[in-house]
């Protein structure tokens, strides 16, 4: 596990509108070195990423006012967001969610439960890839 | 006109009409003027015979001249007074008065100072036939201006003889007035159109009129044929004359056919003969023929007619026999009335229905009436329908011995004439007691028909309001059910959302993310970890069999190969086969053909299968193998072990929800108790079916069967 200071940290933004579950992966993203801004709904997700421009965004589908998909319809819609790899947070382990999140635009997603250092580890990949291809396509690669 | 075969007078030619005979005739009977004779015989001459010049000279009383009496065409200088002494024998015309013949003077004969000029002339002498045959004429006829003479020319010189004698023998009054009459008669007889003729009783011929003389007299000159035809003629005469008694005053009448000598035609006559009693000349026969060959033409062409008239009757007469035979014969009752609606022909049937005997009874006379009155009504509509020739309707008429109804059926039809008049209505009546009866049967039936089809509606209707009741009802429990399984996934799902958080903030304390643990909190934490992820496991199971059940697992066809799908299984179970220290062999052939069907499903029900060999096997060896069976078209994948085994008894039940054997929570997967159930769904789903054999002691072997190609429904 690579630790990181906070100043230098990369910043996730985590939206999930459910506390517990968002409080949880925040504490150990930043135990794991990243900086972390939360938002609990798709249109608290849109203003802080457009305002913070995070590096990553963990996105939970099932959201209040606006769900997960049509959020990141729109940020991959935005030039300004649309480089932010966006990682699926999906309580539904079928086939027609992934196909779902995909279609709207997520980068990657992980099924819930998840353990946090699970999702740690996917947070690191995607950055990873995404660092490789920051100059190339807009599209980030997929697992 | 003959008279007696004794006598030659001059043959006469019907030239000249009887009736300008007859008027010169009766003109010179009625003189006694010479002169007047004379010159009426001359105009006739001029007339009908053709002669424009002639002189007529006459003995005078003395008898010592031949003075000339009138003349046509003539010098009247050179006639005037002209006359010649009877001495002088050598006069050439004095001569002629002791010819019997006519003479003929021409050329050089024509005396130099004759009345007539240079033109050459005839001579005829002018007698009587009664007058001395040797004795000389009295009087002469000259004719100029003609070839030859006429018989006309000879019979007008006759009656001028005729007339001299008469008038010149004066002296005897009845000597006078029986010529005069003789001549009128001989005449009267002569100018009647019909053959007269007087016989004896014999029929031998003493006078007969010129009509007669053809049927009766051939010339000598006459044809074969003719001179047969006229003795004939005689025959038949004599035949009818001698049939019948004669009575003098009784005239007889018969038919007699004769044969027309010129024509050969049939001639047919009537002969009335009167019987003349003379007391010098005894019986003689007075027969008139009157021709009524038209008439018997007629006559027989009537009764020619006649006899058709008759045969036609009969025919007809027949006709109607065999007419009112078949009418008779026809069951249903035919009437014919005339225009004004009276009865005037029904056949047997009908008689049964619209008359009565003599002495029928009060209320059979009754009925009759009744029914002729109802027959009536129905006639005269039709009379009043106008141009309509058909007319249909119905009258209720009685059976007028019974009483009983008799509802019939009329068609009457109207016959017209040539003219388009009313002549006949012809109507036959057709009996509808039997189809009235039919029809109300059929109502019955019908009636009865529809009660049970009515019953059968509403039986059928309670059936209907059942099924669609249990139709509601099964629609209600599989709507039940559906919720319960949309309930139960959602609640899985909702459980999973404080799991994760339970499982999380467990493994960031074992991790040490919030300070350092003790032994004892680790051991305890450890043990919610491991119980969290067993209730995890249920949930996850529990999802999957109410999302089948549900109908929301969809499927995802792809295709893949088989070695590759083992190998991933292989490699996730590597952990746990490593510390299994059994012998786990995979023997799948390369060739096996590529699979069309759900890939994560079948690696579910191959990684459930295989970590359940693992699990019940505690020594020795796991396999999986598979094999392609091409006439089937299927996969065959078997995993055998050779672990605890199940009982026969057993061996169903293992697939059902819940069911673990072995209920030992010692080992690391546990499992749910759920992971065949789930199999066996998923193996449905794919089209496939898992088997399982085993032994107790002996290990057992789970073999799935799948079809190369998943069909989607």
């Amino acid at each position: 596990m690579t630790m990181t200071t906070k100043k230098d940290g990369q910043l996730v933004l985590v939206v999930e509108d459910y506390r517990d579950a968002r409080e949880m992966y925040a504490e150990y993203l930043r135990f794991s070195g990243f900086r972390v801004e939360e938002a609990s709904n798709g249109v608290e997700a849109l203003e802080k990423a457009s305002e913070l421009l995070p590096d990553i965004i963990l996105m939970d589908l099932a959201l209040p006012r606006m769900d997960g998909w049509e959020a990141t319809r729109r940020l991959k819609q935005d030039k300004r967001t649309r480089r932010i790899p966006i990682v699926a947070l999906t309580g539904h382990a079928l086939a027609g969610h992934a196909e779902g999140a995909r279609q709207a635009g997520c980068d990657s997603f992980v099924t819930k439960p998840c353990l946090p250092d699970a999702l740690v580890a996917e947070v690191r990949r995607m950055l990873e890839s995404s660092k490789g291809v920051k100059r190339g396509s807009s599209k980030a690669s997929r697992t | 006109m003959l008279v007696a075969s004794r006598m030659t007078p001059p043959r006469l030619t019907p030239r000249v009409s009887s009736d300008a005979k007859l008027a010169l005739v009766e003109f010179v009977l009625g003189s006694l003027d010479i002169e007047a004779s004379a010159d009426q015989a001359l105009d006739w001459l001029a007339t009908y015979a053709g002669v424009r010049q002639a002189l007529c000279m006459a003995v005078d009383a003395s008898g010592r001249h031949l003075l000339s009496v009138g003349e046509r065409g003539v010098e009247l200088a050179a006639s005037w007074g002209f006359s010649i002494e009877l001495a002088d024998q050598d006069q050439p015309l004095v001569r002629m008065l002791n010819s019997r013949v006519p003479g003929h003077f021409s050329g050089g004969a024509v005396p130099a100072w004759s009345p007539l000029g240079p033109s050459p002339f005839h001579v005829i002498p002018l007698r009587a036939p009664q007058s001395d045959m040797h004795g000389p004429a009295d009087g002469l006829l000259l004719v100029a201006g003609v070839a030859r003479l006429s018989a006309d020319v000879l019979w007008a010189a006759d009656v001028l003889g005729r007339q001299l004698f008469r008038l010149r023998s004066r002296h005897s009054l009845s000597e006078t007035r029986f010529g005069r009459e003789r001549v009128l008669l001989y005449s009267i007889i002569n100018a009647v159109s019909d053959p007269i003729l007087l016989t004896d009783i014999e029929g031998k011929l003493i006078i007969a009129n010129s009509r007669a003389e053809k049927l009766f007299y051939s010339p000598d000159d006459a044809s074969e044929g003719r001179r047969q035809a006229v003795s004939f003629n005689n025959m038949l005469f004599s035949a009818a004359l001698s049939s019948g008694a004669m009575e003098p005053d009784e005239p007889a009448r018969r038919e007699l056919l004769l044969v027309d000598p010129i024509e050969g035609s049939d001639l047919l006559f009537e002969h009335i003969s009167s019987a003349v009693r003379d007391l010098r000349e005894g019986t003689s026969v007075v027969s008139i023929l009157r021709n009524v060959t038209d008439l018997g033409r007629a006559t027989a062409e009537f009764e020619d007619s006649q006899r058709r008239l008759r045969v036609v009757e009969t025919e007809v007469r027949e006709e109607r026999h065999r007419l009112e035979l078949i009418i008779d014969s026809v069951a249903d009752p035919i009437l014919v009335t005339d225009p004004n609606g009276d009865i005037v022909l029904m056949n047997a049937p009908s008689e049964k229905i619209f008359a009565f005997h003599w002495g029928a009874a009060d209320q059979v006379q009754r009925r009759v009436r009744a029914n002729g009155a109802h027959f009536t009504s129905f006639i005269s509509n039709l009379l009043f329908s106008g141009a309509q020739e058909r007319w249909l309707g119905e009258i209720n008429l009685t059976n007028p011995e019974t009483g009983a109804p008799l509802p019939v059926e009329a068609v009457a039809g109207k016959i017209l004439s040539e003219k388009g008049e009313l002549t006949w209505v012809v109507t036959i009546l057709h009996d509808r007691t039997e189809a009235m009866e039919k029809g109300r049967l059929y109502e019955e039936l019908k009636h009865a028909s529809e009660e049970l089809e009515m019953k059968i509606h509403a039986a059928t209707a309670d059936i209907a309001q059942q099924n669609e009741l249990l139709r509601r009802q099964a629609l209600e429990l599989e709507q039940a059910s559906t919720l319960k399984s949309q309930f139960l996934a959602n609640m899985s799902h909702e459980f999973r959302t404080p799991l994760n958080a339970i499982l999380g903030y467990t493994h960031m304390l074992l991790q040490g993310v919030q300070g350092g643990i003790r032994p004892e909190q680790r051991t305890s934490l450890t043990r919610v970890d491991s119980n969290a992820r067993h209730l995890l496991a249920l949930i996850n199971d529990i999802l999957d069999i109410t999302r089948i059940e549900a109908g929301r697992m969809p499927l995802h066809v792809t295709t893949f190969r088989l070695p590759d799908l083992v190998r991933e299984v292989m490699s996730e179970l590597e952990a746990i086969i490593s510390r299994s220290k059994l012998q786990v062999v995979s023997d799948i052939s390369p060739r096996t053909p590529l699979i069309s069907s759900d890939r994560q499903k079948l690696k579910q029900i191959v990684l459930n299968l295989l970590s359940n060999a693992l699990k019940f096997t505690p020594s020795g060896w796991v396999r999986i193998t598979a094999r392609h069976d091409a006439p089937s078209k299927t996969v065959v994948i078997t995993v055998a072990d050779t672990g605890v085994g199940i009982a026969p008894g057993d061996q169903e039940k293992v697939f059902e929800d819940f069911r673990q054997l072995d209920t030992s929570t010692t080992r690391p997967f546990s499992g749910t108790g759920l992971g065949l159930a789930i199999c066996r769904r998923l193996a449905g789903m794919l089209g496939g079916r898992i088997s399982l054999r085993s032994t107790v002691g002996d290990g057992s072997q789970f073999t799935l069967t799948l079809p190369l190609r998943l069909r989607r429904k």
